[in-house]
């Protein structure tokens, strides 16, 4: 569907923001979740920036965007998937925690973005590669089509 | 994205432009806590009128200001919320910590 290959330099987070919230409305999703959807891919490649390239500029990040589906009650469900691939040192998942948020107190917010837009959030390391899968799922009452 | 500082009565105004996010939050947050505690206004405003989005590290700078006011003892106001960041101060629980007003009428006659 779409492919995408960057540098790690925030300068490109807006362009990738704007790719991501065209695509999200061209396959018939609601506002709210395109919104939502465009701010966890920005917020895992900012997690990808700031933690897996430590604020290196120059590093390589690729996001591949595919169509996926599954059946829910026997209805078939269209969906978008989103994989996030850097080169960076392996995340470590159990320190994946978002802050309480209750805690009023700048940071920790990023990955209870992601978790909440999302219905799949899955991180695994695969060779040398970190991959962030993200799936989203049209539903009933708002696939348009 | 581009910020400046203006003064009205005894009201500090940040007029924000353009999306906050991890590229240029550094630069709200320096800007915003060095007018704070210069000015030292018993209330500071930030106008997001012109910032269509902000991400968890603009939230985290406003979280901050916020923090630097109260602990000078000034209210801390945001006004001109777009959805998008209306959404991503519920989404942090933030909407009852902040004062929000949707624009800077209302903001100065609070």
């Amino acid at each position: 569907m779409l492919t995408l290959a960057l540098r790690s330099n925030p300068k490109f987070l807006s362009v990738v923001r704007g790719a991501v919230e065209r695509l999200t409305e061209a396959l018939g999703f609601p506002g709210e979740q395109c919104r939502a959807i465009t701010r966890a891919v920005d917020e895992a490649l900012t997690n990808i920036v700031r933690h897996c390239y430590a604020n290196r500029h120059d590093q390589p990040i690729a996001l591949y965007f595919r169509g996926t589906r599954r059946r829910n009650d026997g209805e078939v469900q269209e969906g978008l998937e989103i994989l996030l691939c850097d080169r960076g040192p392996a995340v470590d998942t159990s320190k994946l925690n978002g802050r309480p948020l209750d805690e009023i107190r700048p940071g920790g917010l990023g990955l209870h973005f992601i978790r909440q837009a999302m219905d799949t959030v899955e991180f695994t390391r695969k060779g040398a590669t970190n991959q962030l899968r993200l799936v989203k799922y049209l539903t009933q009452t708002n696939n348009a089509s | 994205m581009q910020i400046s500082v203006r003064h009205h009565d005894q009201t500090t105004i940040f007029d924000v432009s353009g999306d906050i996010d991890f590229a240029n939050s550094p630069a709200v947050r320096e800007s915003v806590l060095h007018e704070i505690q210069e000015a030292r206004a018993p209330r500071v405003a930030v106008n997001l009128s012109k910032v269509p989005y902000i991400d968890s590290s603009g939230v985290a700078t406003l979280v901050e200001g916020f923090k630097a006011a109260r602990d000078l003892g000034s209210r801390f106001i945001l006004f001109g919320l777009s959805t998008s960041a209306r959404e991503v101060l519920q989404l942090s629980r933030l909407t009852k910590v902040f004062e929000i007003y949707d624009d800077e009428q209302q903001a100065l006659a609070s």
